[in-house]
């Protein structure tokens, strides 16, 4: 017998019980799509942080007061200033430093013609701060130094602020009220967009006397943004920073510092440790649901055979040699899972291809075939066993079987 | 049909040369030519089945065991090409077990069986499929159709399985269907058939190959006296073209077509009585008027009435 006519045998097989087949068909082909759209999401999650944090630029550096590890708290610790910003803001002694944005954060609410809102992040800061933290005006200006110096109550918001208080106006040249100061609107900023816990978008920066002045008064700023002057210089920048901020601070011991510099980097870097915490575990999730539809093979399997074992019995009595009768459920379990599998492929690319909780995801091809491979090796497998144990039976005993 | 069926035989002959010169290398000259005559078909000896062990063990062929050695002596049986035995016993006697036996079907617990002279015990898994495929023709008590598939492809698949082309298949397998007067019925499937029309296509299943050998398991118990007659016209056309037929019956009715009786009790062969000669067509053949005219009581009433 040539292996065409077992594949018409094994055809002929499933086509005689339809609705079983078709429903250890849906099975494979829904472990397959779990794991390429599951691994997809991980992936397509990693791949947006990663995005969002290389729009913050990579030669950033970000100040903050506060000892790390071990350093001793208490009255020691001095907070970062304009003074410090101005310190490192001098070429001479911090020459791979581009721009410097000192920075106070508050939150107030806006009030424009009646309606409300309350703003997530009011930054006082200034106008190299939109360079340095990537943030791009959309519409309108950014504040200019003059603005600063003169400490006009100017200010650019960003588009989530812009659409709750204007709608779909442009807020430019309009007056609105954030706590009881009245600003004027320049600019607006182009969306980030983020999946971050906080909306980068919901936000107001105006020149830092301004902010100050009218609520956080002339004490210590929130922190410092350095841009470095390129994203290899980040690491000598970030020395001289230490340097200059010892000398003002008066600190000696360079374990005992009182502030903290960060690098977008190093943010990168646990942020994607963190996401692939995520992806691994929704891969598990993924492989189990393959897992149960391996075992939905299997048992489909076992059933057939067991089933099925009296029509092993005929077919043997009228000399069908053993391995015409294997190969035609190695066939029919084979081909199950190669078309469930398949399908279960296109399912997941086409599924991948919607944004799932706001992830766009991102296929691995690994998974692809992975998944693929797996379902039509557990599809042989246990297809192949039962079936090789029923076509050893002797055809008295199979014909017997209840 | 009938130049088909013997180009079919021929090659199944040759199928089985090649099986006897793997297995048990003969002498130059085979048995057939040789002075003693053809080999018998069926060549049984010391033949013993028993199932389970210990209390429980069950004596389904060879008889209680010998009081004075403690083996039981087993079934000897020969059958002779061209042979038409019919085989009777009550319910339990092991007429299924020597049958399914004799079909290379299960294996006997002790003793020998010579097919075509070939030791069946000594042929590997692939070789008694071979057997199964050309040399017998099988025909179960209960049908034993494949489910869900059409009488057409019942009776094509033991053709396919002996590597027919599929346009030679199709046509042999509607003349095996016609033969058995199914012609109209090709496309049903088991379930469609009423129980006659089901054995009848066990039976075109079985004739399909032009097997040396026929052996059937009363194919004519689940069916009335119409299909009765009809099941065994086609084996009396059979035998009568020179293939050995091997049948279970419980009926007299049955056993007169035969040419020879078998009763079994308790797993042993207690009778044995030829009807007609074995080369010779068989009775029903031989003179149809007479053998209608005939009282079917007449030999219940000497055969079996001696043999119980
Ligand atoms: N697989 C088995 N296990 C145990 N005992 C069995 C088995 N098969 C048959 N037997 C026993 O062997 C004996 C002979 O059975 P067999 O089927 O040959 O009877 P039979 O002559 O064909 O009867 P019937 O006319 O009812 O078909 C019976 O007693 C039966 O119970
Ligand atoms: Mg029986």
């Amino acid at each position: 017998m040539n292996p065409v006519e077992i594949l018409r045998f094994a055809v002929g097989g499933l086509a005689a019980n339809k609705v079983r087949s078709g429903l250890t068909m849906l099975g494979v082909l829904i472990g397959v799509a779990a794991v390429i759209i599951l691994l997809a999401v991980g992936n397509g999650s990693s791949q947006s942080v990663k995005d969002s944090i290389e729009k913050l630029g990579t030669n950033a550096l970000t100040i903050s007061s506060g000892g790390g590890f071990g350093a001793s708290s208490g009255s020691d610790t001095k907070p970062l200033t304009v003074d410090d910003a101005r310190a490192l803001a001098d070429p001479a002694s911090a020459p791979d430093i581009s721009t410097v944005a000192p920075e106070v954060t508050t939150s107030q609410t806006a009030v424009y013609n009646g309606t409300s809102h309350t703003v997530g992040q009011v930054v006082g800061t200034y106008p190299a701060y939109f360079k340095t933290s990537n943030s791009k005006v959309d519409k309108g200006d950014y504040f200019s130094a003059d603005d600063v110096l003169n400490s006009r109550k100017v200010a650019v918001i960003g588009s989530t602020t812009a659409t709750d208080l204007f709608g779909t106006a442009s807020p430019v040249g309009k007056k609105l009220v954030i706590g009881g100061t009245p600003f004027t609107v320049v600019g607006e900023l182009a969306t980030k967009g983020g999946t971050g816990f906080q909306d980068p978008d919901d936000t107001v920066i105006a020149p830092l006397p301004t902010v100050q002045n009218a609520f956080t008064g002339f004490g210590p700023v929130s922190q410092i943004l350095v841009e470095a002057k390129s994203a290899g210089a980040t690491t000598r920048a970030q020395n001289e920073i230490t340097t200059v901020l010892m000398g003002t601070h008066g600190i000696k011991d360079p374990s005992a510092l009182d502030f903290r510099v960060s690098s977008q980097q190093s943010l990168l870097s646990t942020q994607s440790d963190t996401n692939k915490t995520f992806t691994v575990l929704l891969g598990a999730v993924a492989a189990i649901s393959l897992l149960v539809g391996g075992i939905g093979i299997t048992n489909i399997m076992l059933v057939t055979v067991t089933e099925r074992t009296r029509e092993i019995g005929i077919r043997k009595a009228i000399g069908a040699p053993r391995g015409v009768i294997l190969g035609q459920f190695l066939a029919e379990s084979t081909l199950l899972s190669l078309l469930g599998g398949g399908l279960g492929v296109v399912a997941g690319l086409i599924g991948s291809r919607f944004t799932i909780v706001g992830i766009k995801p991102v296929v691995i091809p690994a998974s692809v075939w992975g998944a693929f491979a797996i379902a039509v090796a557990i599809g042989l497998f246990f297809g192949g066993y039962p079936a090789n144990r029923a076509a050893g039976l002797r055809p008295i005993e199979a014909l017997r079987h209840e | 049909m009938r130049q088909a069926l013997s180009s079919r035989l021929g090659r199944a002959g040759t199928g089985l040369h090649r099986l006897r010169a793997r297995t048990a290398p003969a002498p130059e000259a085979p048995e057939e030519a040789g002075p003693w005559g053809p080999a018998p078909v069926i060549e049984v000896r010391a033949l013993r089945k028993t199932y389970g062990t210990g209390d429980a063990v069950v004596r389904a062929l060879g008889g209680p065991p010998d009081p004075a050695g403690g083996e039981p002596a087993g079934v000897d049986l020969v059958v002779e090409q061209g042979d038409y035995v019919a085989v009777m016993g009550s319910s339990g006697s092991g007429k299924s077990t020597l049958m399914n036996i004799l079909g290379c079907l299960d294996v006997p617990t002790s003793g020998r069986y010579l097919l075509d002279g070939i030791d069946v015990g000594g042929l590997d898994e692939h070789q008694l499929s071979l057997v199964r495929n050309r040399k017998i023709g099988f025909v179960f008590q209960s049908f034993n159709l494949v489910p869900r598939t059409p009488a057409l492809a019942q009776v094509e698949l033991p053709l396919a399985y002996a590597g027919v082309k599929a346009a030679e298949r199709r046509r042999r397998a509607l003349a095996a269907l016609a033969l058995v007067g199914l012609a109209d019925r090709v496309d049903h499937r088991p379930n469609e058939l009423s129980g006659g029309q089901q054995q009848r296509v066990a039976v075109a299943r079985a004739l399909v190959t032009a097997p040396a050998m026929l052996l059937a398991d009363e194919p004519t118990g689940n069916l009335d006296s119409r299909s009765t007659e009809d099941v065994l016209a086609v084996i009396d056309r059979l035998n009568a073209s020179g293939r050995t037929v091997v049948l279970i019956t419980h009926e007299d009715e049955v056993a007169r077509h035969a040419k020879r009786v078998l009763r079994l009790v308790d797993g042993r062969i207690v009778a044995d009585v030829r009807q007609a000669a074995a080369d010779g067509p068989p009775p029903a053949l031989r003179d149809p008027a007479a053998f209608a005219g005939h009282a079917p009581t007449a030999l219940s009433g000497t055969a079996g009435g001696a043999l119980r």
